[in-house]
């Protein structure tokens, strides 16, 4: 087991100790040639055809990451030098990068050459790294030239014309991506390149001329070091940049070191920072801090840089900006105390990839040449992008994808390259995957893989379901379901019966889905990847495949299904005096819909069984939810607005209120008392690897524009505490039945979201929900689809010992990247969702709020009114078929 | 953070499954009975064992077997920090406790009553396993001292990273946080005599781990033993038999 390897030691220096970690080297490292006779041929992924095998540099993959993607180049072998550059340097370039070497359709293979024992190298003296990993990366080219010997060509693809120049002396045939592309023949390829920069090797003539004749717009980033070392003196300060989501000139970077936000106007002192980038700010001095409030936006930006106009010619955003900034300023004394700066250097890029369209513009002469075009990103906080193309004619009316490269100092917007087009402008399926592009969601249909893991259908509750020691046959109960009118993945349904000492059982009946998604396969994978359904205007992309959402899984009326069940005893004050977890089969003898169940209810008349259970359980729920609410549990979220859309046109006809009936509540409240029980229990259990879902408080910032609005309308809150908050809600009643509930969705807007966690990274009064009042939550009640809930069915399946718990809840890095995804998932499926469930519209509120502060009209409400429109409106356009 | 690459690489250049280099010598320090230096990679650990020699004690004489002592220090230099350490603290006290333990129940103590027998183990330098290197060195260190045994005591550990099970874990391993499994085995009686870790583990994967671990306790054993044989021929040799 032990092989006898030669080993050498590597030093790296860090900052004041010196480490020393050992570094073997291998023979057994294959060429993943299927051509070569010498090495073991089972992991060999390169043909054998005439094709070169490339090797790639470090700058080729991340600059050129949307070439490689494309089918046209394949035969790549990717040395574990530049993957490791790449990751320093980029992980989402890495991901990609990796995602490519283990597609089996692709031909990338990663080549370990820092383990093998004849393409190690060790850094000379006086070498930098950089020149160190280029040698590398020569040295095993010309292991793989004459490993393979004269069989195959193999092509070193840089743009680094010293690296170029010293390969060339060195015998080994390299080429830039550029001329390697041209030779392909594939003019449609070029415009996926990614333009050199100055000190590539094909701008070498251009670059004296240039500084002579453009000017400088921007001022130059800080080097690094100048930027570690500021940021250890406290004079500047990192932090993620955030830009207003409705104002692309102004920006805040959250800033840890001074404990509050730091504002930036103007594209000037942002300073070629996008959203999302951590960037080093150096505050401006105080006295400036006012002045910027007083000064429009526009006006700044000319006094500071004379020729800069932000975004010529486009009236659209440019008086706004003014306007808004000029009206805030007016009404927010409050928030000029808050201090601004400017960026003066990027730590770290947060590039990706941008849908959009390109401007409108004439044709150049020549057509089929080279054309320059600005790109306009459907998403208002990125600035214009300049790209190339060669066929400007076929893009001027598509929705494209662009990826950004570079923005020097010199140019007034960043300039990036073509990576694909969506589809016609104004086409409705095209929109709608901007939409779901734009949101990160996987919208594809199941891959085989994935459908091979649902069991044959027609599926029904088996024999050996009901064998089954760890399943209890609850069938005899009267088990219902309540839910919205429709709705097909039905996911709970409920139990109650009256016991003979005068207590109620009730039991929460939720889809047992863990029983068909196992852990490790495919199927798992993919809803992992997925973490959500997501619901759009017109459709619903599925978190697991239909039949399991809308047959094996629902728990529809009058068939016999698996369930996962949490069963209470309850008395009638509705006090939990002992509760009860199994697995179960159920057969539920109604799906109501709320409004039936409603019905059922008021009608004095019924007094049948079914009934008699809902007014039971409505009462229950009644006094739960009293005492959830004199905890000092927010009730915010209960209300949500309605869209009426014209099935035609998708205009937006009327809006209103989701009418919040009591069998809502009653059904949500049980649902809270299940996921709270869950909670408890899997905590109990697994302290350190438990999957919770907290909602921290909020600061007083975050409530800043819902204290704004409520002030502008004359209204006073009291945000000390939850409880607090909920009762000044309460009392906010205005002659009008809507306002209370819209400055209640206001409230929800303005909050942090609830997020998932493990357990055992934060300490347990971290773990507590605000918006609840409970001090343990999570997700228990929809696994059809969500997936945390899947995770928290496996957990609390293992608590119950029933199953093993699945290994990867040993791994808690794991877990919390898990974690993390879902509320990645979470929050771009909310994006990417109909109506008002949008945090960032608290800032149209606001601004609304501030045009309509100063008058003291009626039409308080008509306003609040006339954003949800607005809000719908946008939310239209989108789907607008305006042809 | 990446312990195993796609391609199966450890960070170190290791395969899940391999141990690093081990190096062993006898006999590195002349004043006492018994010495040996052990390596595991980069891990360094010198052993001297005195005795069996009279109590020194008296109140700690046991009159029906003999009195193993073991401490265990780091050097200030062992680590890349270079910090001045405490004597007796926590950590290096239990280690000496568990080393003084597995010891124990392999010297066959009971052939020497009223003697004492102590083991002095250094760690020169540090780069995870230390523990391990610890009892190898003290078996080795123990042989070249004549003490009677049962069997040679020998130790590996083996981890738990990126769903892997990983053989012989070096510092940057170690202190990824993962399950970190330490076993010390009789490697001819196929019995343990020590088994640590300090995380959760199911069942299952636990069993593989302890498994691995075994195993790399039996490569020791087997270099050990071999180490032994030539010291023994060298020493033959000396004599001119
Ligand atoms: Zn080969």
């Amino acid at each position: 087991m032990l092989q006898s390897k030669s080993f050498v030691k590597k030093t790296k220096q860090g900052r004041v100790v010196k480490v020393v970690r050992e570094h073997y080297l291998r023979d057994d490292i294959y060429c993943g040639a299927s051509s070569c006779k010498v090495c073991d041929s089972s992991v060999a992924c390169l043909s054998s055809n005439a094709s070169p095998i490339l090797i790639v540099d470090t700058n080729v993959v991340l600059n050129q990451i949307d070439l490689l993607e494309n089918p046209a180049i394949d035969d790549v072998v990717v040395l574990s030098v530049v993957l490791d550059e790449v990751k320093n340097k980029n992980i989402s370039v890495y991901n990609r990068v990796r995602a490519l070497c283990s597609n089996s359709l692709r031909k990338f293979f990663v080549f370990s050459n820092e383990y093998h024992k004849d393409t190690y190298v060790k850094a000379m003296v006086g070498e930098s790294p950089n020149d160190r990993n280029d040698r590398a990366i020569r040295v095993a080219t010309q292991w793989y030239q004459s490993h393979l010997g004269g069989r195959t060509r193999v092509l070193l693809i840089t743009n680094d014309r010293e690296n170029k120049r010293k390969a060339t002396e060195e015998g080994i045939s390299a080429e830039t991506i550029e001329s390697y592309v041209k030779s392909l023949g594939r003019p449609d390829l070029l415009d996926l390149l990614v333009h050199p920069t100055s000190g590539d090797v094909s701008m070498g003539e251009v670059e004296d001329l240039r500084p002579a004749k453009r000017k400088v717009i921007y001022s130059e980033h800080k080097p690094m070091s100048e930027i570690t070392s500021g940021l250890h003196r406290g004079i500047y300060h990192q932090g993620k940049l955030r830009v207003n989501r409705y104002n692309p000139f102004e920006a805040y970077v959250g800033s840890e070191s001074i404990g509050d936000e730091i504002i930036i106007y103007g594209r000037g002192n942002m300073n070629r920072a996008f959203d999302g980038d951590i960037v080093a700010v150096e505050l401006l001095p105080q006295d400036q801090w006012h002045e910027e409030k007083s000064l429009s936006i526009a006006d700044e930006e000319d006094d500071e840089e004379e020729d800069v106009h932000l975004v010529p010619g486009s009236a659209d955003d440019a008086p706004r900006t003014t306007n808004l900034v000029q009206g805030s300023a007016r009404d927010s004394n409050s928030v000029s105390s808050r201090p601004s700066g400017r960026v003066v250097g990027i730590i770290k890029r947060n590039w990706h990839s941008y849908c959009g369209s390109l401007e409108p513009m004439p044709m150049p002469a020549g057509n089929g040449g080279v054309a320059h075009a600005l790109f306009v990103s459907k998403d208002r906080r990125i600035p214009k992008i300049r790209i190339q193309t060669r066929q400007l004619g076929n893009l001027l009316d598509k929705r494209i994808i662009v990826a950004v490269d570079s923005w020097d100092c010199l140019s007034r917007y960043p300039s990036g390259h073509y990576v694909r087009t969506i589809g016609e402008i104004g086409d409705r399926d095209t929109e709608s995957e901007v939409v779901l592009i734009e949101n990160d969601i996987d919208s594809r249909p199941f891959s085989s893989q994935v459908l091979a893991c649902l069991p044959p259908l027609p599926w029904l509750v088996s024999s050996e379901d009901l064998a089954n020691p760890i399943r209890q046959d609850l069938r005899h109960l009267c088990v219902f379901s309540v839910d919205p009118p429709g709705c097909k993945d039905i996911d709970d349904a409920l139990h109650c019966i009256t016991l003979p000492n005068g207590n109620f059982e009730v039991g929460v009946h939720i889809a047992d889905v863990t029983n068909f998604v196992h852990p490790g396969t495919p199927l798992d994978d993919e809803a992992t990847q997925r973490g959500t359904s997501v619901y759009l205007v017109e459709r619903r992309i599925d978190m697991l495949p239909k039949p399991l959402t809308e047959d094996i899984c629902s728990l529809r009326a009058d068939v016999e299904r698996l369930a996962f069940s949490v069963v209470w005893e309850m008395t009638p004050e509705a006090e939990i005096i002992s509760t009860r977890y199994t697995k179960s089969v159920i057969k539920s003898c109604a799906a109501l819909s709320y409004i039936e169940a409603q019905a059922r209810m008021d009608d004095s008349r019924l007094m049948d069984p079914l009934t008699t259970d809902l007014r039971n359980m409505n009462a229950l729920a009644k006094i739960m939810r009293l005492r959830r609410i004199e905890r000092g549990a927010l009730t915010l979220a209960s209300a949500e607005v309605k869209f009426q859309i014209d099935t035609e046109t998708h205009d937006p006809l009327d809006i209103g209120m989701y009418q919040i009936r009591e069998a809502n509540q009653m059904v949500e409240e049980f649902m809270l008392a299940a996921n709270i029980s869950v909670a408890e229990k899997i905590l109990k259990h697994f302290p350190p690897c438990s999957l919770l879902r907290r909602h921290p408080s909020p600061t007083r910032e975050m409530l800043e524009p819902l204290l704004r609005t409520a002030a502008a309308v004359g209204l006073n809150l009291d945000v000390s505490s939850s409880k607090a908050l909920a009762d000044s809600l309460d009392c906010a009643v205005g002659d009008d039945p809507y306002f209370n509930k819209l400055i209640r969705i206001l409230a929800t807007r303005c909050m942090t979201q609830a997020v998932y966690f493990c357990s055992g990274d934060l300490s347990p009064p971290e773990f507590c929900h605000y918006g609840l009042a409970a001090p343990l939550y999570t997700h228990f009640t929809s696994p059809i689809r969500r997936y945390a809930d899947v995770i928290v069915h496996r957990l609390l399946a293992a608590s119950l010992g029933i199953y093993k718990l699945p290994t990867i809840f040993q791994d808690r890095p794991q877990l919390t990247s898990i974690a993390d995804n879902l509320n990645y998932r979470h929050r771009n499926a909310q994006m990417a969702g109909p109506g008002l469930s949008r945090t960032p519209y608290c800032h149209l509120f606001q601004e609304t709020a501030d045009r309509h502060g100063g008058q003291n009209s009626e039409d308080k409400i008509e306003w609040l009114y006339c954003i949800c429109a607005q809000v719908w409106y946008r939310r239209a356009c989108v789907l607008d078929t305006k042809r | 953070m990446e312990y195993v690459s796609p391609e199966g690489l450890r960070l170190d250049g290791r395969r899940p499954m391999e141990m690093r280099q081990i190096r062993a010598e006898i006999g590195a320090v002349a004043k006492a009975d018994g010495s040996a230096v052990f390596e595991m990679g980069n891990t360094k650990v010198i052993a001297a064992v005195y005795g069996p020699r009279e109590v020194q004690n008296r109140s700690q004489q046991l009159s029906d077997q003999a009195l193993v002592r073991c401490e265990y220090s780091m050097a200030n230099f062992s680590t890349g920090d270079r910090m001045r350490r405490p004597k007796g603290d926590r950590r290096s006290t239990e280690i000496s406790l568990v080393i003084r333990q597995t010891m124990e129940a392999c010297i066959l103590t009971h052939l020497m009553p009223r003697s004492q027998i102590d083991i002095f183990l250094q760690v020169l330098q540090a780069d995870g396993g230390t523990r391990s290197a610890c009892i190898n060195a003290a078996t080795l260190a123990l042989a070249d001292a004549g003490i009677p045994m049962r069997d040679l005591v020998t130790s590996c550990s083996a981890g738990y990273l990126n769903s892997t099970p990983l053989l012989d874990l070096n510092y940057v391993e170690d202190s990824a946080g993962g399950p970190d499994v330490t076993v010390g085995i009789l490697p001819k009686l196929d019995k343990v005599t020590l088994l640590q870790m300090d995380a959760k583990l199911p069942m299952d994967i636990f069993e593989n781990v302890m498994q691995l671990a075994m195993e790399g306790c039996k490569a020791v054993a087997n270099y050990i033993r071999e180490v032994l044989l030539e010291n023994t021929k060298t020493l033959e040799y000396r004599r001119g038999v």
